[in-house]
């Protein structure tokens, strides 16, 4: 096999993890965000039309970091995607029924023409892209707290609570940074991709967006040091024991969230980042650079994905119900073979998939125009 | 373990919301493949009513993939919500073809999917020719490699039992992959979906034809379909008899229930061609039978027995005793905290997975008593009948299939596609390679209970430990969805068939030229 020891191998795909949510926030993050805004920036049957077809040739491809965000979760770390799904159970039919709306809505409003049809497309985009922006933020905030399931002796799970258990304060805090954050993206890409009335509105809510993430964020990040203990391994850990998440043990700290912080310093960078990118976005969303602005924002979404995934490390999932159930790097991942050949089929897909995603967006380029959209009445979205 | 509720109801989220999602998937496989050989033609040719033909089937296909692209994502997730266990037991394994799948092909397909249609006017012809190519080899790549963990649930290679962590873990990633009952079955499955989209393409021009519209797509598209349907279904049923062959081989089980073969017959084992299969007597009455076929289908010999219901079960029990060994062992490992299993111990481990069926009986499985065995290993067997129908119908419309489409081709190179009869047989059988295939994944699922993967991990136990009423709830919630749905989608297939090509596609102005060429 590779001569990649067992630890290295899990610390590459907890990476791969994280690269896998950061690409499905920056890229399918700007559609829901264009879900959400387009109430908003879109006025007129055309307008809604340049927000659509602004997303129309690329969604689809950004959908798919989030089906292969589920599908590597499946190969590389299997309880844990076993754990968050099944424990997740309503929110994740939530998510799903809007994931399902969304490419239909997309599809079907321009099939037809009747005023009543394309109005109740409109509502099922902006719900498909609400929802799972809100419920996002939702379970990553759960994260922090931890989930309340236990393992028996074999290894099943059981869970206590349910849906309303997942809507505490802390939680639906960062539900809305989430939905702060993904309306900033969407309106910078509109701006980037949109003319006339469309591109304005969507500068000044990038605007406005930025100014109110940098806020949330921020009482995020005191409420988590200050409200939210964290969870911290008892004992010396074995990063290349076989997977079994009942042989550790696990204590509740407070403030140990942000222990990493202390320890490396230089980790700091990572949540600095979302404050540059977001001011970026804020000061540069009324100039005329506006794939600077759209790249800014990218910047601020990945760091602060990477903010959330290193303040957690080395915890995927942790219990509160029984801390030591928790699932960790070192201790919820697949057998070494499995690591050891999902990472040769990464490191030859991915490349090939970044290299021809980006010809899409080049060829793609340029702002749609509501000329075009009248044009092309039977063609586009 | 999760009540028998959960369980069932799982079972009925999982199949209706995997057959549903299997009614779009086989056009988009058949249809994308269609679109790139016309437009192939149009390249080469340059005539415009074939980029015409392109654009109108396309938008069909544009409505499909939206229900298709929606429907598999439920399919993704459901693993994690549902079947938790199941996803913790064998993710190891089934988990890596599920990414690879994600990696190869589903980025492939969904990217360029935006360039077919969005693409025009801002690609050379060629560059447009290749990007219709690569949609469609995406979503045939996606089949093969889901088609290889489905396999592999049906035919477990490649993998052992590991008592520390609990799981079924990889030892051959090649036997995995090149699995013989993967191979089959992906021949088979996507030969369904070229028949499949032959027939769509083939009825909406035969309907065009009828009523002496768009009449120049439509013998062009009938002449297309007619050529590719028939070799995909020559390639269905000859491969599909290959599925029977290596189901024969590694799923004995399947074989006997689908041949309502209670007993074990002395080789060549007949083919029985019509039957009513009693489950409680074990017999099958009325029995029509055809010597030789069925030995030569499943083992391709004259010599080799085929073993019936009543062996398989008797050979069941003993993997349930040896199995309860290794449960026995199990625990003495576990206990040892051992991360090694000793040789001698590799036999009854490999058959825990018979023993686990005792734990729908009782939990305590290692105090089971004879006839509590007895009940479990009666329990390996199918349902019969349905089976045994399923299977029949889908093989009998296998061979109806390559009538009509060897009809048609006739008709087509005769270029007598005006005889009514024939049209209107094709427009009715729209929905037949539809139900053909439904009723194949019927036989292939259903006939693997009660195993969720075989001779591994018994289907109840694979399920999560979910509250009933959030099931009832997302059941529901997913009967409710889908019809609607089902409902928009049919309802803007038929207006965009009824509506045709576009009149102001370009090359439209051609066409009356065209139509002066003489076909
Ligand atoms: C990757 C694995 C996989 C794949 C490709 C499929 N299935 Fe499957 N199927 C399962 C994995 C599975 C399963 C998880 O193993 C189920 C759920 C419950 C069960 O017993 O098996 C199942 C059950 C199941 C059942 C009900 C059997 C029962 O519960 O008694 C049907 C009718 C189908 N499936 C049909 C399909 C269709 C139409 C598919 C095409 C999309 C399909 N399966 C693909
Ligand atoms: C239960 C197993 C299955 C799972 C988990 C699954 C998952 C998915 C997912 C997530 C998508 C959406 C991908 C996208 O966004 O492009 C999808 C679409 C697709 N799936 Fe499935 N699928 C299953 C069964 C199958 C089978 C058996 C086949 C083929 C034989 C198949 C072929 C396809 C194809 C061709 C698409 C492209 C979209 C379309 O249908 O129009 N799938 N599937
Ligand atoms: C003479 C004709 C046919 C024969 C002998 C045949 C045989 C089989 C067998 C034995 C299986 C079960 C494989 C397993 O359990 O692993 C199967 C499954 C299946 N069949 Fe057929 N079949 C025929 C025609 C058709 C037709 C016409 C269609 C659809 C157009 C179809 C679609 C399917 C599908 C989708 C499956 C499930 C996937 C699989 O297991 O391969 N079959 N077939």
């Amino acid at each position: 096999m590779l001569p990649i020891d067992y630890a290295t191998l899990r610390l590459l795909w907890w990476a791969f993890l994280g690269i896998l949510l950061i690409g499905f926030a920056v890229t399918d993050g700007f559609d829901l965000g264009a879900a959400i805004l387009a109430p908003f920036v879109a006025r007129n049957d055309t307008e809604r039309r340049i927000v659509l077809n602004a997303i129309g040739p690329v969604w689809e491809g950004n959908q798919v970091w989030f089906i292969l965000g589920g599908g590597a979760a499946f190969a590389a770390w299997p309880p844990l995607y076993a754990v968050s799904f099944s424990g997740f159970y309503l929110a994740m039919f939530l998510v799903l029924a809007a994931l399902i709306l969304r490419p239909v809505a997309i599809a079907f409003r321009g099939k037809l023409e009747a005023a009543g049809w394309r109005r109740a497309w409109d509502w099922a985009f902006f719900v498909s892209g609400l929802v799972p922006a809100l419920i996002f933020g939702v379970a990553f905030g759960n994260l922090f707290l931890g989930v309340p399931f236990r393992f028996d002796d074999t290894l099943r799970v059981s869970y206590e609570g349910g849906l309303f258990g997942l809507l505490n304060p802390w939680a639906l805090l960062c539900g809305v940074v989430s939905v702060a954050m993904l309306t900033m993206h969407g309106a910078s890409w509109l701006a980037l991709k949109s003319d006339d009335a469309v591109a304005q509105r969507s500068r000044s809510v990038a605007r406005w967006a930025a100014i109110v993430l940098i806020v949330l964020f921020t009482v995020a990040g005191l409420w988590l040091a200050y409200a939210v203990p964290g969870y911290v391994i008892h004992g010396a850990v074995n990063t290349d024991a076989p997977s079994n998440p009942l042989n550790k043990t696990v204590v509740r700290e407070a403030g140990a969230w942000l222990r990493h912080y202390g320890n490396h310093p230089w980790l700091a960078a990572v949540p600095g980042l979302t404050y540059l990118g977001a001011a970026a976005v804020a000061i540069l969303a009324r100039g005329k650079e506006k794939l600077a602005a759209f790249l800014a924002s990218a910047v601020a979404v990945a760091a602060i994905v990477a903010t959330a995934g290193i303040s957690l490390f080395p915890f995927l999932l942790p219990s509160s119900l029984d801390p030591n159930s928790s699932l960790t790097v070192w201790d919820a991942s697949s057998s070494q073979a499995t690591l050891g050949i999902m990472l040769v089929a990464t490191l030859i897909f991915l490349p090939i998939i970044i290299a021809y995603t980006g010809f899409v967006f080049r060829v793609m380029r340029g702002p749609v125009t509501g000329a075009a959209i009248e044009q092309r009445r039977h063609e586009l979205y | 373990m999760p009540s028998i509720d959960v369980v069932d109801l799982s079972r009925l989220q999982f199949a209706l919301t995997a057959l549903y999602h299997f009614l779009f998937v086989p056009l988009t496989l058949g249809l994308s493949l269609l679109l790139a050989i016309m437009e192939s033609v149009f390249v080469m040719t340059g005539r415009p009513v074939w980029r015409e033909m392109v654009k109108f089937w396309g938008t069909l296909f544009g409505i499909n993939v939206a229900m298709g692209v929606a429907t598999g994502i439920t399919m993704e997730f459901q693993f994690g919500t549902n079947w938790a266990y199941y996803s913790h037991y064998v993710g190891d394994i089934f988990g890596a073809p599920l990414a690879i799948e994600g990696l190869m092909a589903f980025f492939l397909e969904a990217t360029f999917i935006g360039l077919f249609f969005f693409g025009w006017d801002r690609l050379s012809s060629l560059g447009h020719l290749i990007v219709t190519w690569l949609v469609a080899i995406g979503s045939n790549l996606s089949a093969l490699w889901i088609l290889i963990a489905n396999a592999w649930m049906q035919h477990p290679v490649g993998a052992h039992f590991d008592p520390a962590t609990m799981r079924m873990e990889l030892s051959s990633f090649y036997k995995v992959v090149f699995n013989p009952v993967a191979q089959a079955k992906i021949v088979h499955t996507v030969s369904a979906g070229y028949v499949v989209g032959s027939m769509f393409v083939m009825s909406i021009s035969a309907l065009y034809l009828l009523r002496g519209r768009h009449r120049e797509l439509a013998k062009r598209s009938l002449t297309v379909a007619a050529s590719f349907g028939l070799a995909s279904a020559l390639s269905v049923v000859v491969l599909g008899d290959e599925s029977g062959y290596m189901a024969g081989l590694n799923q004995q089980m399947k074989i006997a229930a689908i041949e309502a073969m209670w007993q074990t017959e002395k080789p060549p084992a007949s083919f029985t061609v019509f039957g009513l299969p009693d489950a409680k007597t074990e017999t099958t009455h009325f029995a029509i039978r055809v010597p030789w076929v069925l030995g030569l289908i499943a083992t391709r010999s004259l010599d080799t027995p085929i073993p019936g219901i009543k062996q398989l079960v008797a050979a069941a029990e003993q993997h349930i005793k040896s199995g309860l060994v290794g449960y026995g062992d199990l625990v003495k490992l576990r206990a040892a905290h051992a991360t090694t299993v000793p040789p001698d111990m590799r036999g009854p481990l490999g058959d825990l997975g018979y023993a686990l069926l005792l734990k729908r009986i009782r939990p305590d499985i290692e105090h089971a008593t004879p006839a509590q065995i007895d009940a479990a290993a009666l329990s390996t067997v199918p349902d019969v009948p349905v089976l045994f129908w399923a299977f029949r119908v889908m093989v009998g419309f296998g061979f109806y299939f390559i009538l009509l489409f060897a009809i048609a081709f006739y008709l087509a190179s005769r270029r007598m596609l005006d005889q009514r009869w024939f049209l209107r047989l094709a427009l009715w059988s729209l929905p037949l390679p539809w139900l053909a295939a439904e009723l194949g994944w019927i036989v292939a699922e259903y006939g693997r209970q009660p195993w969720i993967i075989d001779g591994v991990l018994p289907t109840f136990l694979g399920a999560s430990t979910e509250p009933v009423a959030d099931l009832w709830f997302s059941l529901f919630g997913f009967v409710l969805f889908y019809s609607t749905l089902a409902v928009v989608d049919v309802y803007l297939m038929v207006k965009y068939v009824r509506l045709g090509p576009p009149p102001e596609a370009p090359g439209a102005p051609l066409r009356a030229a065209l139509a002066a060429d003489g076909n």
